[in-house]
């Protein structure tokens, strides 16, 4: 479903990777590794369409993910190294407006079995600033649990600054989404294990 | 498509809302350089009549460039550019929605504060009636002007004083023919031709500006 050709990019004049390719059928995990810096972030944010790749070309089903547009992100769910939570609005609102934009509205009570998912009950209408690093982070996992509608999902770090219980449950989340068929593509420091699924490791070397 | 653009208007909105202060800081800056002016040049009422259009326009320029950084900054600092950047809906939806909260909570509320400014410079009824209409026809032209320099200046160092540098020039036909339309009805010449070009300053801003935006916003995140 997803595939890369011949993919290079480009930081300040340091070519990161170059003729970076592979091809990910239904139901597969591709897990990012390699060390800081060696382009784990810059590959994702080409794969969801931020950033251009220096060369090569991304292709969803077949067709150049670029010239699909909307198309493609309609498919696509991006969880990137910035949450993109807003400090004045509450769980609840920043579930609501984020899933806006990815062309979701569901009723109110799926947003609060979303954010209780994450451990969040209680907490949907206390303003994010309030919030911990980990719980913003769980505010933006919760997107996940209504997400199973998109086949693409692209997560950066999604582990990073959760407890065990959060880091378990984004897991499930993950297994179940990949058992539908979709496609993830994530990068974590953590040593986990995805049961189930077919799982391709991409190392960059830096 | 406008869906879209009412759910961003609805988002940014509420935002707002919660940071009345931002919208506040705005309107007063504009109150007070308003009214420094019939302080420093005393109040002789003839010259206050004549320079009142143009004080009040550019008192209104530079309350709308203060306002700027606030469209786009916070959204890019947080992440939520990146988001918009790859939504279910076109970029140029995003932009126009943001673009029209960001005159809903300063262009209207800089119009609707402008009579009173007026008074102080005892503008009579006539030349007040041409600058409301001026500044409704003008301050949209301002929001969709700046939000290209906002936007071109994202992440740049000192993107306070560069967004003023690129900004304020292009404001300049704006400024001319919004002033002058208040100073046409104060001469009790006829101003519609001044309205005219202001509203063919809009139609033509509406037209482009989102698109140099959309496109100023791409590259900042690349």
């Amino acid at each position: 479903m997803l595939q890369a050709e011949s993919l290079a990019c480009e930081r300040g004049g340091r070519l990161l990777f170059k003729s970076l390719a592979f091809a990910l059928a239904p139901g597969t995990l591709l897990r990012v590794a390699g060390p800081n810096g060696a382009g784990k972030t810059s590959l994702l944010r080409i794969l969801c369409g931020v950033a251009r790749p220096a060369a090569g070309r991304v292709l969803w089903a077949g067709e150049n993910a670029h010239a699909l547009g909307e198309d493609y992100t309609r498919q696509l769910l991006y969880l990137g190294h910035l949450s993109a939570i807003k400090e004045d609005f509450t769980p609840r609102e920043n579930l609501r407006f984020a899933l806006r934009l990815a062309g979701l509205e569901p009723p109110a009570e799926a947003l609060d079995q979303a954010l209780a998912r994450l451990g969040l009950a209680g907490r949907e209408d206390v303003p994010a600033r309030y919030l911990s690093q980990g719980q913003k982070r769980r505010v933006a996992l919760a997107r996940l649990a209504l997400s199973q509608t998109q086949p693409l999902w692209i997560l950066d770090e999604p582990l990073a600054a959760l407890d065990v219980d959060a880091i378990d449950t984004v897991i499930a989340l993950v297994s179940a989404h990949l058992d539908a068929g979709g496609v993830t593509v994530l990068t974590t420091h953590q040593e986990i294990e995805f049961a189930s699924a077919s799982v391709v490791r991409l190392v960059l070397a830096g | 498509m406008l869906a879209s653009i009412v759910g961003i208007i609805e988002r940014d909105l509420r935002l707002a809302f919660r940071r009345k202060g931002d919208v506040a800081q705005v309107l007063v800056f504009f109150v007070i350089v308003a009214s420094l002016f019939p302080l420093g040049t005393g109040a002789e009422p003839n010259q206050l009549r004549a320079m009142g259009p143009g004080v009040v326009w550019v008192a209104a320029l530079l309350a709308a460039l203060l306002s700027l950084n606030r469209l786009f900054a916070a959204d890019y600092a947080d992440g939520s550019l990146e988001q918009m950047l790859i939504a279910a809906q076109p970029l140029a939806a995003t932009v126009t929605g943001k673009t029209i909260a960001h005159w809903l909570t300063t262009g209207l509320p800089l119009t609707l504060l402008a009579p009173l400014l007026g008074v102080q410079y005892d503008l009579p009824a006539p030349a007040l009636g041409a600058l409301v209409a001026s500044l409704a026809l003008g301050t949209p032209v301002l929001s969709l002007i700046g939000a290209v320099g906002a936007a071109l200046t994202l992440g740049a160092r000192g993107a306070a004083v560069l967004l003023a540098l690129l900004v304020l020039p292009l404001y300049v036909p704006v400024l001319v023919f919004g002033a002058g339309a208040v100073g046409a009805a104060l001469a009790g010449l006829p101003h519609g031709a001044h309205l005219s070009l202001l509203g063919a300053f809009l139609a033509f801003s509406t037209v482009f500006a989102p698109w140099a935006t959309c496109a100023a916003l791409r590259i900042a995140l690349d």
